[in-house]
């Protein structure tokens, strides 16, 4: 099965060392035929989005259990903005109460994934929104 | 009665002719351990009880390290909480007390947690989010202000910096006439398995190992009441491990601190019995409880038998207990409390020394005072009206929970021989071993959960759409603005040349390998910032980078 | 796609790129990655703009710390004001299904550096293969005005070697305690490496694997001007890395003074030439031939014995007339 190159940037931004779900996540998504660039824990927006734009990937999933997201994400989407490169798809995960997931969807985040998302859902929606959407967008 | 039948022969007759259909072709324990229809003596053997079951306060210590255990003392309900600024903890730490808590727990933020201060660029966002912001003694004074450090206890979830704060802690007791000797509680100071599980880290693994003998040998000498270090199972369970990785892991970490200490020359007797655990007390209930009860009985063997240890004070494992935090769902979160009674339960029948009981609420945000209040109303509803205190390990001699310890016990002797042979927990880190083990159990669970092997009421089965409707604690963005003023103006307040005095002695110590608690105590009472602090001895010690396992 | 004329978005791109265009580069990365059909334009836009960078590569077995070199380099390198390219080439990621690529966390203090550029690339994909990938792709950091472009790849396969392998210096990071790993990797090893590390050099076992590279370096029945140096390195703690840059920028002043810099950039681009020329015949002279039905009829009857593969390859290929003579 080939996905295109579709290729992802999974990252944990901000001071939160939990990694447990990116990683499951990240291995799901290697599983289902996508090409995934870790980058690791405890990184400041700049270079999550340095990174994306060097790596040229489709979309960027955000892991957050800091209480810090409606920091980052912003900011996340704010330097994309500035580099153009606003249509690098931005979806999360993370303790993220109800309100602020609609806060950050009207912000311009894809999709936010909560405690229990599993990941055959997280996986499906990359397929639909990332894979082929942005390849013919180009 | 005299048989004619082996009970073999009876068991295999009692399997046909009594045993039905089961509903699920294997039953398995959360970690994936088989378990079987029925346990029977066949289980146990003859020599079971004197070797490895025994009485309680007696070696092997699997029934309990107390006599009498919940009849003499109940255990200590003791509730993590942190959040804001040290005013708003204050507060909290404040309320507790009134409502019976009988032990504080400090929580504190992630960029205190990694040694940074409120006003460095990385700390934007997170400042007072999952815990309180401490970036000095200024805040400690304020965060146990009111609370008479002669008589309440005081355990504090640190690492990375755990020598910085232990020593404010000590400077606050100075400050309410309080001597270091008077001190009581527990400090986490586990560093291992921050590399292993928690990823909150400064300094490189080895470095790291060498500030925590420094807090033993300074609280050997001078904090006699005081518990140098916790040594946690709980955040590698969080991280995804199976209840034998918990086990086997955390008393590795365990034994390399021992090592580590008598390297340095302390005598084995002289800091063990300061030496306490923090245990998960996950959603399986059996096996939860033989893990307790098979981690007493091992750590008591090592002890005695592996470091000779004379002290029968030495071989006790006293451990603090947590509920899981991974088990709580964001799905129909009121059944949480459920879960949580549970696993209180469990760390009870377990044996444990002291509880936290997590609130419904936190899978979502930091708890609301409410939820925290259900949650120790749990423990005080096990303690007072179950009556499961009522004698010393009731599951004791159970055919079932004494297999599954005696399990539990020879799957973390194996993982320690495979320690062994990789030349330890340091050189396990470095290669990445503990790191590729949680990552394969946590997606094996993952998977688990997808093909609904496995079932998570209101995840996976019984799921609702009803949106929950629960209150949750905001943090107001006002509070990092405070706390980057306070620290602001503290700068412009103190010292500043009585500060870099303070820290270039404090560097000099880190580069000569002395012991730097005397100099961290120092600079911290010249009101140095947790951030310059650690930045001063990264500059001696180096700086830990994250491995790339996946 | 019309092939012909010019793609205009290609033809943007390409001049941010030359402008030093972050957001253009990682584009046409991708686009040489993915589409064959642009390489050619691309690769002959950026080609004038090439031959500024000195490209090094680094190879050597999994858990040797080259990601940590890598790191400590670029630290180095930056210190010195020079911009750095770095491709992080993972050829052991499955070539069909997915990758997760992991080298560059080591490198993430570089990550908002503007004067670091760091590409991730797995197996898949790639017609022209992986190394050549590589290899394209430091040309477009080199075009985009890196001054060093490092090369990493994990292994010491033939495809490793491939990809390292068309370095100006060519560094192999050795962990410690390989024992009999450093005889058992000697095949093709000795032959590309300019410079050894031995990394985790505060190992036990450190100081063995350097006199085991020493002996096999003794071995070598006809000694090169070159005799590759061994550099001990603690890349986690900053140790000895500024010790290899010194010893590479040795080799590469060697190499100019020697003449030898301008054989090896000739030999490759040697290679490179016959490459294209190789993709290009097989494209138009030999896919053509070998999709017919007559091909496959030819197979079947070299299976059943009644023509052997030569006459088969006689039929699609003919000699020509003066060939043989």
């Amino acid at each position: 099965m080939t996905e295109g190159r579709v290729r992802v940037l999974m990252a944990k931004a901000g001071l939160d060392g939990h990694d447990r779900g990116v990683k499951v996540v990240a291995r799901a998504l290697r599983d289902a035929g996508f090409e995934v660039i870790y980058t690791g824990l405890h990184q400041t927006p700049e270079q999550v989005v340095n990174a994306a734009v060097q790596e040229d990937v489709d979309a960027i999933g955000l892991s957050l259990l800091s209480g810090a997201h409606m920091t980052l994400f912003p900011r996340i989407l704010s330097l994309l903005a500035e580099q153009d490169a606003t249509d690098i798809r931005v979806f999360g995960g993370g303790t993220i109460p109800d309100d602020d997931v609609q806060s950050l969807k009207a912000l311009g985040v894809a999709e936010i994934f909560t405690p229990g998302a599993s990941t055959v859902d997280i996986v499906e929606w990359v397929r639909t929104h990332v894979g082929e959407s942005a390849v013919s967008g180009r | 009665m005299v048989r004619d039948r082996t009970l073999e022969e009876e068991y295999r007759i009692w399997e046909e002719e009594r045993y039905g259909r089961d509903r699920s072709a294997s039953f398995t324990t959360l970690s994936d351990h088989a378990v079987k229809p029925l346990y029977s003596p066949l289980d146990t053997s003859p020599e079971s009880f004197p070797l490895d079951i025994g009485w309680p306060a007696e070696f092997p210590y699997t029934r309990g390290i107390y006599g009498n255990m919940y009849r003499g003392r109940l255990w200590t309900m003791r509730q993590f909480a942190g959040f804001g600024t040290a005013r708003d903890t204050n507060r909290r730490f404040h309320y507790l007390l009134q409502h019976g808590v009988t032990g504080l727990s400090v929580a504190f933020d992630n960029p205190t947690l990694m040694g940074i201060d409120s006003d460095d660029p990385r700390s934007v966002g997170e400042v007072g989010r999952t815990g309180v912001a401490i970036d000095s003694l200024a805040d400690m004074e304020v965060l146990f202000d009111g609370i008479p450090l002669d008589q309440v206890s005081t355990s504090m979830t640190i690492n990375a910096p755990a020598a910085v704060v232990l020593a404010m802690y000590v400077a606050v007791g100075e400050k309410q006439g309080v001597a270091p000797e008077e001190l009581t509680g527990t400090l986490q100071n586990d560093i291992l398995k921050e590399y292993i599980a928690q990823k909150e880290w400064i300094y490189p693994p080895a470095a790291g190992v060498k500030l925590i003998v420094d807090t033993v040998e300074y609280t050997i000498e001078h904090m006699p009441k005081y518990n140098p270090i916790s040594i946690s199972g709980y955040h590698i369970r969080e991280a995804g491990s199976t209840a034998v990785q918990e086990l086997a892991f955390t008393i590795a970490d365990g034994m390399t601190y021992v090592e580590a200490c008598l390297a340095r020359g302390l005598d084995v007797d002289s800091f063990a019995p300061r030496l306490s655990f923090f245990w998960n007390s996950h959603i399986d209930f059996f096996e939860e409880i033989a893990k307790f009860r098979a981690a007493r009985r091992i750590w008591a063997r090592l002890m005695r038998d592996k470091y000779g240890a004379g002290n029968p004070k030495s071989w006790l494992m006293r451990f603090h207990t947590q509920t899981a935090g991974v088990s709580l769902t964001a799905q129909q979160p009121e059944n949480n409390i459920v879960r949580t009674a549970l696993e209180a339960l469990a760390a009870v029948l377990g044996g444990t020394q002291s509880l936290h009981t997590n609130s419904m609420d936190e899978v979502l945000a930091l708890p609301t005072e409410k939820a925290v209040e259900i949650a120790l109303r749990t423990q005080q509803i096990l303690a007072h009206e179950t009556g499961v205190v009522n004698t010393v390990d009731p599951l004791g001699g159970s055919y079932f929970v004494e297999a599954l310890t005696d399990d539990m016990e020879r799957g973390a002797l194996d993982y320690f021989k495979r320690i062994d042979e990789l030349g330890g927990v340091l050189p396990g880190i470095d290669a990445g071993f503990f790191q590729r083990e949680l990552g394969d159990a946590a997606f094996h669970y993952q998977r688990q959960l997808e093909r609904r092997e496995k079932i998570v009421v209101g995840v996976n089965e019984f799921v609702t759409s009803a949106p929950s409707d629960i209150p949750v604690l905001k943090i107001d963005p006002e509070v990092e603005r405070s706390q980057i003023a306070g620290l602001t103006e503290l700068r412009t307040r103190r010292d500043d040349e009585h500060v870099s005095a303070a820290l270039a002695r404090l560097q000099s110590a880190a580069e000569r390998g002395d012991n730097v608690m005397p100099f961290v105590l120092d600079a911290v009472r010249a009101y140095a910032t947790v951030g310059e602090t650690s930045e001063t001895m990264k500059r001696a010690l180096g700086a830990y980078r994250e491995p790339a396992f996946v | 796609m019309d092939n012909s004329g010019i793609d205009g978005r290609v033809a943007t791109l390409t001049e941010r790129l030359l402008r030093g265009d972050r957001r253009a580069a990682g584009r046409l990365i991708s686009t040489i990655e993915d589409d064959s059909a642009s390489v050619e334009q691309i690769m002959r836009a950026v080609y004038p703009h090439t031959g500024q960078a000195y490209v090094v590569g680094l190879t050597g077995p999994p858990g040797a710390g080259k990601s940590t070199v890598v790191d400590e380099l670029i630290r180095v390198l930056r210190e010195s004001e020079l911009r750095v390219g770095v491709v992080a080439v993972d050829p052991n990621s499955p070539f069909t299904g997915g990758a997760i690529l992991g080298d560059r966390i080591r490198m993430m203090r570089h990550a908002a550096d503007p004067g670091v550029f760091i590409r991730s690339m797995g197996a898949r994909g790639h017609l022209g293969g992986l190394a050549v990938a590589a290899f394209n792709t430091a040309l477009l950091l080199d075009a985009m005005g890196m001054d060093i472009i490092l090369v990493e790849s994990v292994g010491v396969g033939q495809s490793e070697l491939e990809i390292t392998g068309a370095a100006d210096t060519t560094v192999v990071v050795i962990p410690p305690g390989m024992g009999d790993g450093v005889q058992a990797i000697k095949a093709g090893i000795m032959e590309i490496a300019d410079v050894f590390v031995v990394n985790k050099a505060d190992h036990p076992q450190a100081e063995r694997t350097v006199a085991d590279i020493r002996e096999l370096l003794r071995m070598d029945p006809s000694p090169p001007d070159w005799l590759p140096p061994i550099v001990r390195t603690v890349a986690t703690q900053n140790q000895g890395v500024d010790e290899l840059w010194r010893v590479v920028q040795r080799h590469r002043q060697y190499l100019e003074q020697s003449g030898e810099l301008r054989r090896r950039r000739k030999r490759r681009v040697e290679r490179e030439i016959v490459g294209i020329a190789e993709v290009r015949l097989r494209a138009q002279v030999l896919n053509p031939k070998l999709a017919t039905t007559e091909f496959e009829t030819m197979i079947d009857q070299a299976a059943e014995r009644k023509i052997d593969p030569y006459q088969v390859v006689e039929r699609v290929v003919p000699r020509s007339s003066d060939a043989g003579r």
